[in-house]
């Protein structure tokens, strides 16, 4: 990356500071501006009739009585949308043989999945409307339904798309060497596991939400939007309304989590907004949490079958999988819901040397909820995959847990390299990471400690695992499949006449801190007190256009726009004050707001005189120099596909065996981010996602009856990670930064997500290996535990 | 998930919220604390034609210590419970159990006379009252009756309290404050609803054999469940070896419901965990 090479550690340069964030008092004072604290003019409620079975056929649906429900403003169907929205079909290009088939907003003529929404109410308040729904009479013929991912591809099973012929919706197999002569070799040992991963959701804090408004003298749609991605939903509103994309704004203000939920195409949304195209009136739709069980994009869910072959001294010689997930009735618009099975491909054993690997993945279609991207999409899977292998066959040797993991891990000198799967790889430190990780919690004692509970009866354990996260996506993510997802995002930096500065950045907040470090990386890099930088996101009227945040991608792309655009801001500062003050740009630099004499000389004129004196006094300038104080960067990565990060992390956990009660006693986490610009965000991140992460491994799992019905829509029955449960998580960095910018930031959102199942997992199994017992199926809940035991469950 | 529509009533006094209660039509829901009925009613479970405030009914509130022990007023908040030495000194159980019994911002709320009337199967309160011997006062137009908790609880969310009653007080016996106290119970995570729970009190003092135990279940069946197997199989012996795995094996009598996420051998199982710890922490 060529560039002027930057100090991250003088005085007033905020990266790499545990700065507070700015919006955190905003948001704790409540004053915070979500979507359900907007009103609107003549504002209506949208409540929609969801389907009450996985698949049938609408005979009839009768709305007469709804209507006539006090309050109600009008009623909906999925059929009255018929011409009004374009359907959408949710593949990729690039996604070579994926199908789906075309979806409307709300159900026309069939229902697939229990909660697709048949019909809309729009009342006064939506109290009203939920009464009105009651009015409403659907009557329904059962079709079969395909519900069990593993029997979808049966020759028996119903076809939920009989143009298709089958359900399956995609297939990738990776072929990498010749597994088959490599699990013949002399002297290996396999070990053979069946691993089972249960559907998670997200679980936002604020569930989806938008109050869209529709103006039909200017045909301007503006939607406020709880999300992660406007200029994609600018886009997409636009596309199947056929309205030109600026005559759509999406604004996403204060946003109470995403995790990827918020990042699709939902139809109540997209039925929402026609409703409000079609009354003229603003409408508004907050899921309630009901709704968000139901409809959320859901998750995981799969199932694998994987070996892996290790020599005697440990190496890996081959790893192969068969992994089959179902995805619910379609492919999500527009990200698609074979990214997902295509992460685990891409990812298992990408730590690892492997030089025989071979992986098939199977997407089916099934009568359940949708499933599509959720924090550390597949990573996950693929991390459990590989390390749960990989520490059952160090037991089959009798090798520790670390040590095979430093005969196979990639050498931290070793790069430029590709993984097993052809995976582009750079600047990684798993060797660093894993020591660092051994040391941080004390191994030789805790073994020790646990060998002296195992005489007393406690059965602790102890797992690990070593992972990547793909973050900073390039183009070769979703835009080269066609997908109206930009990979590129920009910053513009402007100094007012007082002195301010604002940023306008196309990357989003959604509680993480992106706004928080934009401002540290254009207060340090502009050199101005903090307190003086204001920061706007998720407008697609006022922000440059760009992709918003996720795949862990805010810190690495949006946070380099913003540096170079505050690089080039000050570059215009200097030049002016160079023609002010008689002297050289490069003699001078900028430091607390004023423009002082270079090297840590003294302050010759605040940036607010130099403004001034640019806004209002131009005449004190040559007549050929025209300043705009403001300047505008976009970047995208370009040497790589992604950029990867890695990490190794372990937990140590206590199986009660009499109970099947899995504790978490203590978490360790070396994460390479590369530059952390935020330790203590980046700390909260990491935690963060592995308190999701325990909670996929122990407690999260949307259940369904055979017939499909969601069984789990209460917080009392979908059981989320709570605090009194969650270990102390340690957190330590180790600081690689990536060659493909100057900010050196890579992704840390995902990487707890997508490790701390893994290492929980490997742990329940230390603790129940001297008792002749293993679980590889998530959540390992007690009624599993037990039933591993043999003690009951069965 | 908004309610349905309802009537709402205030009353100022008992005789109010009786009169009410005796001459309105519909499916009147007396609101106490309102921690389980408000979400019920928001997620339409439960939609009752009118709700029966009782906050401002005083004769409802209140814990007054006598001869034959407590008198806890029904709209008794789990807070008061938990803060008033007449209860933790009169019903050491109580006192016992209120930490797992929720959240601290339900326990704010909640009500002891709430939890009765509405009979959650896998609530700890009904369990406590049938391991105390607590007996229910039910109160209408026509007088107060007292009724046995062992005669109260009648199955999933029904107990003995008639439509035009209300539960006005929990009387527990006065031997409550000098019986030996266990609770145990297995939730997922802290504050949930127990996938098995035992509660149980016996006299005789600490290590001597067990003086006629009550042993009360609750996160097992459709109601919280006397274990009369096991308090049989106790009954004035150590709670230990034998006696011990004869009362754990008399809980396969119990009748037993799976739940979401506990098939009933993995509850029976459980259930002879509880009460061996309950019992080793008498």
């Amino acid at each position: 990356m060529s560039g002027p090479k930057l100090s991250f550690d003088q005085p007033n340069r905020y990266i790499g500071q545990p700065v507070p964030r700015a919006d955190a008092q905003r948001l704790l004072m409540g004053r915070g501006r979500f979507v359900d604290d907007m009103q609107a003019p003549r504002m209506v409620h949208a409540a929609f009739l969801r389907s009450p079975v996985a698949h049938g056929r609408i005979v009839s649906l009768d709305v007469a009585a709804a209507r006539r429900m006090p309050g109600v403003v009008a009623v909906i169907t999925g059929a009255d949308l018929v011409g009004v929205v374009e359907p959408y079909v949710g593949v990729l290009s690039h996604l070579a043989g994926l199908r789906s088939a075309p979806q409307m907003p709300m159900a026309v003529g069939r229902v697939r999945w229990q909660g697709e929404p048949v019909a809309m109410v729009l009342a006064q308040s939506r109290a009203e409307a939920e009464d009105a729904v009651a009015e409403i009479h659907l009557d329904l013929e059962d079709l079969p339904a395909a519900t069990d991912m593993e029997r979808a591809l049966d020759p028996d099973a119903p076809v939920i798309h009989p143009e298709f012929g089958s359900n399956l919706a995609w297939t990738r197999t990776v072929n990498v060497g010749d597994v088959d002569a490599a699990l013949k070799g002399q002297d290996i040992t396999i070990v053979e596991r069946e691993f089972r991963f249960g559907r998670h959701t997200g679980v936002t804090l604020e569930a989806r939400a938008t109050l869209v408004e529709y103006d039909p003298a200017e045909d301007q749609l503006t939607v406020l939007y709880s999300g992660q991605a406007p200029h994609m939903m600018q886009f997409i509103f636009a596309k199947h309304f056929g309205m030109l994309e600026e005559n759509v704004r999406v604004i996403s203000q204060d946003v109470g989590g995403s995790f990827g939920i918020k990042i699709h195409t939902y139809g109540d949304e997209i039925a929402a907004a026609a409703a409000a195209r079609m009354l003229g009136r603003p409408v508004k739709f907050v899921a309630d949490r009901f709704e968000s069980f139901m409809t959320d994009i859901h998750a995981r869910d799969h199932a694998v079958r994987g070996r892996m072959a290790v020599g005697r001294a440990g190496h890996i010689v081959a790893l192969d999988f068969d992994d089959v997930t179902g995805i619910g009735p379609y492919s999500m618009y527009p990200r698609t819901s074979a990214i997902e099975a295509n992460q685990v491909l891409n990812l298992t054993g990408a730590p690892y040397v492997v030089p025989n690997y071979r992986a098939t993945s199977k997407v089916v279609f099934q009568n359940k909820t949708l499933m599509c991207q959720y924090r550390a999409v597949g990573h996950p899977i693929a991390m459990a995959i590989c390390d749960g292998l990989l520490e059952e066959a160090a037991a089959a040797i009798g090798m520790d847990p670390v040590e095979i993991r430093r005969r196979n891990l990639m050498r931290d000198d070793s790069y430029p390299r590709t993984s097993a799967s052809g995976m582009k790889l750079d600047d990684l430190s798993h060797q660093k990471a894993l020591e660092k990780l051994v040391e941080m919690m004390d191994y030789a004692r805790l073994r020790e400690n646990q060998a002296r509970l195992r005489q007393q009866g406690i059965h602790r354990g102890i797992g690990f695992v070593s992972m990547v996260e793909v973050t900073n996506p390039s183009p070769m993510f979703y835009g080269i499949g066609g997908a109206p997802i930009a990979s590129q995002d920009g910053a513009t930096v402007r100094l007012d006449a007082g002195g301010g500065v604002h940023v306008s950045s196309s990357v989003t907040e959604q509680g993480q801190g992106t706004n928080a470090i934009l401002q540290q990386i254009v207060a340090g890099v502009l050199g101005v007190d903090i307190a003086r930088v204001k920061v706007t996101t998720g407008d697609t009227r006022t922000t440059p256009y760009g992709g918003g945040t996720w795949a862990s991608r805010g810190a690495g792309i949006g946070g380099e726009a913003a540096l170079l655009a505050a690089q080039a801001l000050k570059e215009q500062v200097l030049d002016v004050a160079a023609v002010i003050l008689q002297t050289q740009a490069d003699k001078l630099d900028v430091a607390d707001g004023s423009v002082v004499d270079a090297g840590g000389g003294a302050a010759r004129m605040t940036l607010s005189d130099l403004a001034r004196t640019v806004y209002y006094r131009g005449n004190e300038l040559p007549s050929d120099m025209k300043p705009e104080l403001v300047a505008t960067r976009h970047y995208r990565v370009t040497d790589m596909p992604f950029v990867f990060t890695n990490g190794a992390m372990a937990a140590e956990v206590e199986v009660d065996v009499e109970t099947g009660f899995v504790r978490v006693v203590n978490f360790w986490a070396v994460e390479d981010c590369g530059r952390v610009i935020n330790p203590r965000l980046v700390d909260e991140q990491v935690r963060g996602g592995v308190v999701q992460g325990i909670g996929g491994a122990l407690y999260e799992e949307c259940l369904y009856s055979e017939d499909g019905q969601l069984l789990t829509t209460t917080m009392a029955d979908y059981l989320v990670p709570m605090a009194a449960e969650m270990p102390d998580i340690h957190v330590a960095h180790i600081e690689t930064p990536t060659k493909t910018s100057i900010l050196g930031a890579k992704g840390a959102g995902e990487a707890g997500t997508g490790g701390a199942p893994a290492a929980v997992m490997n742990a329940v199994n230390d603790a129940l290996r001297p008792l002749g017992a293993s679980i590889f199926q998530m959540p390992m809940t007690p009624a599993r535990v037990l039933a591993a035991l043999g003690r009951a469950g069965h | 998930m908004k309610a349905a529509d309802f009537a709402y009533r205030r009353p100022a006094d008992l005789a109010g919220a009786l009169a009410i209660l005796s001459a309105e039509e519909g499916d009147i829901a007396p609101l106490a604390g309102g921690q389980s009925l408000m979400p019920m009613m928001n997620f339409r479970i439960a939609q009752p034609t009118m709700l029966l405030d009782l906050a401002d009914v005083a004769e409802l509130r209140g814990v007054t210590a006598g001869p034959d022990g407590l008198r806890i007023g029904a709209m008794t908040r789990y807070v008061q419970l938990a803060a008033d030495p007449l209860v933790t000194q009169g019903a050491p159980l109580i006192g016992l159990a209120l930490p797992h019994i929720a959240h601290a911002a339900i326990r704010n709320r909640g009500t002891i006379g709430g939890s009765v009337a509405l009979a959650d199967p896998a609530a700890e309160m009904p369990a406590l009252l049938l391991a105390m011997a607590a007996r229910i006062e039910l109160v209408s137009l026509s007088g107060r009756r007292v009724v046995a908790a062992d005669d109260f609880f009648l199955g999933l969310y029904e107990t003995a309290r008639a439509p035009d009653e209300l539960v006005a007080a929990i009387h527990i016996p006065a031997d409550a404050s000098r019986r030996r106290v266990g609770f145990y119970e297995l939730a997922r995570r802290h504050g949930d609803y127990a996938m098995a729970g035992v509660a149980l009190t016996a006299g005789g003092a600490t290590g001597q054999p067990l003086a006629s135990p009550r042993i009360a279940f609750f996160g097992l069946s459709d109601r919280a469940v006397r274990a009369t197997g096991a308090e049989a199989a106790l009954k004035d012996a150590q709670p230990a070896g034998d006696t011990l795995g004869a009362a754990v094996d008399s809980l396969s009598a119990l009748p037993i419901n799976g739940d979401l996420h506990a098939p009933p051998d993995v509850k029976l199982k459980l259930a002879g965990v509880v009460l061996r710890r309950a019992l080793a922490g008498m």
